[in-house]
């Protein structure tokens, strides 16, 4: 026996309590951990954006294609400097919930003109860009599947057929793109534009959305209204805005959400600080006798005070820990579901950091007032008490 | 009993300060213990026992005078120094056992040896030891609550002698047992007065459980009045 064992059966002496006060703390750092990777994942798109990156979407609705002859329209805007466009495949391997594949099929070379943070070795680029089956795949999507370059991948849609009949098509990766940014978005794949147009079943020439660049940031108001207009009572109206408003117009109902989760978890917090607080001080109370007992024998005060504190360190932690533990595989398993709409969402060392500080403040702060209570404590008049 | 001295207290006050009002407890109290010695004080409530026994015990301190143990004095000890000299040298026996509820009887008997350099292997020898001494060697991984009021007690025993302390104190030690069981454990405090040498002072209500003792002290308004019911 040692100290580290009194103060694990006095923590679990009342199991029920025990196990409440543990759940609690559980609920606080499991939302905490989730709604600390929702803000990341939230902030780093709109951080990652570039600054002369415009998106043109559809007026009344950014899921609904554009006719490819806007791509040559937009070229030609002044103050346009490149403009590519993207269509989404709809990608998956395997089991369609589960497993998506984010790819797009785009137009290869502007694509990477527009996108210049992206880069893959030169052969390798040239190698996709001739090749009209081949991929280009992200550093991290390529990673999560360990893929290698030449390898051979069957990636179905699941809103598309392909016109030799099935859902999948069957892509030779030419290629890895990376970015030196690590919170740059490298959790998709690309493939050759013309090629999806022709062997998709339905034939087609639209766009889902361009992205262009500006030859200067300052254009940037200035060119999406001369876009926007150009389009005006034409067949589809557009709606184009720097890739930052983009993504955080995108973004802003899920912010609002997320202030209102801010809220409630600071809410949480507080109150399970509280109860936490005052159930430690409850316990610590009710074994006033014991406490004294234990001095009387001759235990010094500080190692009561000690253990005190640390009863209420480990109940932080046990709570603390098994829910930073949960929001990490929930934010695991979500961020393959949400990866189109946040690729970022991850519960990084940060968090887990900041998350073990949280722990240990909660702990002292909760512990403090009974241990000095402890420390304090009159042995005759905690007999008297106890 | 041998002559010498364990416990001397010289012109001891003793006042508590309640609001305005100060209560005198003792006044110019003197008196000796010799080692060997198993003492009864005994006298009626509110005479003085316990907080005579708090003061022997390095749990109170006299407002003034000194107490010397085993010829060093210990008034003058710091509550942490006190603590140490608690943990060396005295083993505590309280009316209502006072075990720690969530310990089985061995780790109970254990605490105070959580105070000493003993090792693992050595604080286990010791405990057996202890349990066996007081016959509860069969109830080691029982809790308290699955042990009567008289086996609880017999474990607080070996509690206050695991560490091998000179003197017992012991509060109204039997003041919740019925007879059969109070005399139990008042043979056993004898027995290790007996045969182990150990000082006890026991502060009892109880004419028939002072008759154990070797002698008896009557306190009465912080004054003794000695008389030797035994004889
Ligand atoms: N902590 C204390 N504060 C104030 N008065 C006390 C305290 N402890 C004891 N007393 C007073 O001292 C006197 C002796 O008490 P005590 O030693 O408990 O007597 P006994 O144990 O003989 O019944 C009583 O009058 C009691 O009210
Ligand atoms: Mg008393």
């Amino acid at each position: 026996m040692n100290d580290l064992y009194l103060i694990f059966k006095n923590l679990t002496r009342k199991k029920l309590r025990f196990f409440l006060t543990c759940f609690a703390i559980f609920i606080a750092f499991l939302l905490f951990g989730a709604v600390m990777a929702l803000k990341g994942a939230l902030d780093s798109g709109i951080e990652m954006s570039a600054d002369n990156r415009l998106v043109t979407v559809h007026k009344t609705n950014f899921t609904q294609p554009l006719p490819y002859a806007y791509v040559n329209k937009v070229k030609n805007i002044e103050g346009v400097k490149d403009v590519t466009h993207a269509n989404w495949f709809g990608g998956y391997q395997g089991d369609p919930t589960r497993n998506q594949i984010i790819t797009f099929a785009v137009d290869p070379e502007s694509y990477l003109d527009v996108y210049s943070e992206l880069s893959t070795e030169p052969q390798h680029k040239q190698n996709w860009l001739k090749n009209r089956a081949g991929a280009l795949v992200g550093e991290r999507l390529a990673q999560a599947n360990n893929w290698k370059v030449g390898d051979q991948i069957p990636i179905s849609s699941n809103i598309f057929s392909h016109k030799d009949g099935g859902q999948t098509w069957e892509f030779i990766i030419e290629g890895i793109f990376s970015a030196e940014d690590k919170q740059t978005d490298t959790n998709y794949m690309i493939f050759h534009y013309k090629y999806f147009m022709e062997t998709q079943s339905w034939g087609g020439d639209y766009v889902g959305w361009l992205v262009l660049t500006t030859t200067d940031a300052g254009f940037n108001e200035a060119v999406a209204k001369r876009i926007d207009e150009g389009f005006t009572n034409s067949q589809a109206e557009t709606d184009t805005s720097t890739e930052k408003a983009f993504n955080k117009a995108f973004i802003e109902q899920m912010g609002n959400i997320g202030l209102i989760i801010f809220s409630v978890i600071f809410m949480a917090f507080f109150t399970i600080l509280v109860l936490v607080g005052n159930t430690m001080v409850l316990a610590i109370r009710e074994r006033t006798g014991e406490i004294a007992v234990l001095k009387t024998l001759g235990f010094p005060s500080l190692r009561i005070f000690k253990m005190v504190i640390m009863e209420s360190l480990f109940l932080s932690f046990a709570g603390g820990l098994l829910g930073i533990a949960a929001a990490y595989l929930a934010v695991a398993g979500l961020s393959e579901m949400l990866a189109r709409f946040l690729p970022n969402l991850i519960l990084g060392a940060e968090i887990i950091i900041q998350a073990l500080i949280y722990m240990t403040l909660l702990g002292l702060v909760t512990g403090i007032i009974p241990a000095i209570n402890a420390l304090r404590l009159n042995i005759i008049t905690g007999f008297s008490r106890g | 009993m041998s002559d010498e001295m364990l416990f001397s207290l010289n012109n001891i006050t003793k006042s508590f300060v309640k609001g305005r009002e100060n209560i005198s407890v003792f006044d110019n109290l003197n008196m000796t213990i010799n080692k060997g010695d198993f003492l009864a004080i005994m006298g009626p409530s509110g005479s003085g026992k316990t907080t005579l026994l708090n003061m022997l015990g390095g749990v109170d301190q006299p407002t003034s005078g000194e107490i010397t143990f085993d010829g060093g004095r210990v008034d003058t000890l710091s509550e942490s120094q006190l603590a140490g000299w608690r943990a060396n040298n005295i083993g505590f026996i309280f009316q209502f056992y006072n075990l720690m509820p969530m310990l089985n009887a061995a780790r109970n008997v254990e605490l105070p040896l959580l105070l000493t350099h003993l090792n693992k292997t050595q604080r286990q020898k010791s405990v057996e030891t202890a349990l066996e001494l007081v016959g509860l060697a069969d109830r080691a991984k029982h809790m308290p609550s699955e042990l009567s009021g008289g086996q609880q007690q017999r474990v607080a025993i070996a509690r206050a002698v695991v560490s091998d302390p000179k003197l017992l104190l012991c509060d109204e030690p039997t003041g919740d047992l019925d007879r059969q069981t109070a005399d139990e454990i008042l043979e056993m405090l004898q027995l290790l007065n007996r045969e182990f040498g150990k000082t006890i002072i026991m502060v009892t209500h109880d004419p028939s459980a002072a008759k154990f003792a070797q002698r008896t002290l009557h306190l009465d308004k912080g004054e003794f009045v000695e008389k030797d019911l035994v004889a």
